[in-house]
């Protein structure tokens, strides 16, 4: 019985992490299954969003207060990771603006935003 | 769903949310910025490629076995690695380890009480300046992808495309 407590405990510490992965492997998925472009890079950010909240929550500290210093608290969460999504938010938007702009030049090439649509025009120009 | 508009809209929702859930993680730089960036900006670029391209999805052909398998495949290799990880919010974690230390040296070395500003324009102020490359270039390569469809689409009307 106490062995089961102690699974289900050790569970339950690390469900930040399963949500983590929860939502990376639904980005993935909707990177590789979706023929839709658009679709495509929605799933991306799913899958960017899913790394901000692994970093975030490895530097959360429980009993902490958000890292801005006051007289009032002593214990803070850990900033750094903080810094490193602040950088991967304003990046991840960079790529997504990229990507988007392919997709709009693609669109006026092929007349498509559908994968299997652009590799049967590919197709039947070869 | 089929209409990509509830797609955007959609996304949109779902930045705002992980906002929230980073704001109840003791991050409020990180949140304004996911409001801000991911919620906004990101909902107006799909918006905006939405309006130049097509609002519909056609119906998938192909099946959905394979991705299904690698999502699994990767899901199984990930939570194979959780168990190693420190429990959630631990605070002899190694993660967080050197946190005290930013705290104890932000105000004496650089005056911010905001330790999170510190470090991101002072400890970490080459990150900053890489970071701010990067959207530089990614501006100047949308610009070029752009610029050129018109002319383009002149040239192509000739032949049909």
């Amino acid at each position: 019985m106490s062995d089961l407590v102690a699974a289900a405990s050790g569970f339950l510490d690390h469900y930040n992490q399963y949500i983590t992965i929860f939502l990376m492997v639904s980005g993935l998925y909707i990177v590789i299954a979706r023929g839709n472009m658009v679709k495509k890079l929605v799933g991306l950010s799913l899958f960017q969003s899913s790394v901000y909240l692994l970093y975030i929550s490895a530097g959360k500290v429980h009993g902490g207060t958000a890292p801005i210093i006051d007289p009032g608290f002593t214990v803070y969460s850990h900033p750094l990771p903080h810094v490193l999504i602040l950088t991967a938010i304003v990046v991840g938007i960079a790529t997504l603006a990229l990507g988007l702009a392919l997709v709009v030049r693609i669109n006026e090439a092929y007349g498509s935003i559908e994968e299997d649509e652009i590799f049967e025009r590919d197709r039947d120009d070869k | 769903m089929r209409n990509l508009f509830a797609v955007a809209v959609l996304s949109s929702i779902y930045s705002f949310m992980m906002a929230s859930v980073v704001l109840v993680l003791d991050a409020p730089d990180v949140a304004l910025t996911e409001a801000a960036v991911g919620a906004g900006v990101g909902t107006v670029l799909i918006v905006g490629a939405l309006y130049l391209t097509k609002t519909d999805e056609s119906p998938p052909i192909h099946g959905m076995f394979l991705p299904l398998v690698v999502a699994a495949g990767t899901a199984a290799a990930l939570l194979f690695g959780v168990s190693d990880t420190p429990p959630f919010g631990d605070p002899s974690n190694p993660v967080t380890a050197l946190g005290p230390d930013y705290i104890a040296r932000s105000i004496p070395e650089t005056g911010i009480p905001n330790v999170v500003s510190s470090v991101l324009a002072s400890y970490r102020g080459f990150d900053t300046l890489g970071e701010t490359v990067v959207i530089f270039t990614a501006g100047i390569a949308v610009l070029m992808l752009l610029k050129r469809s018109p002319a383009r689409r002149r040239g192509d009307g000739d032949k049909g495309g």
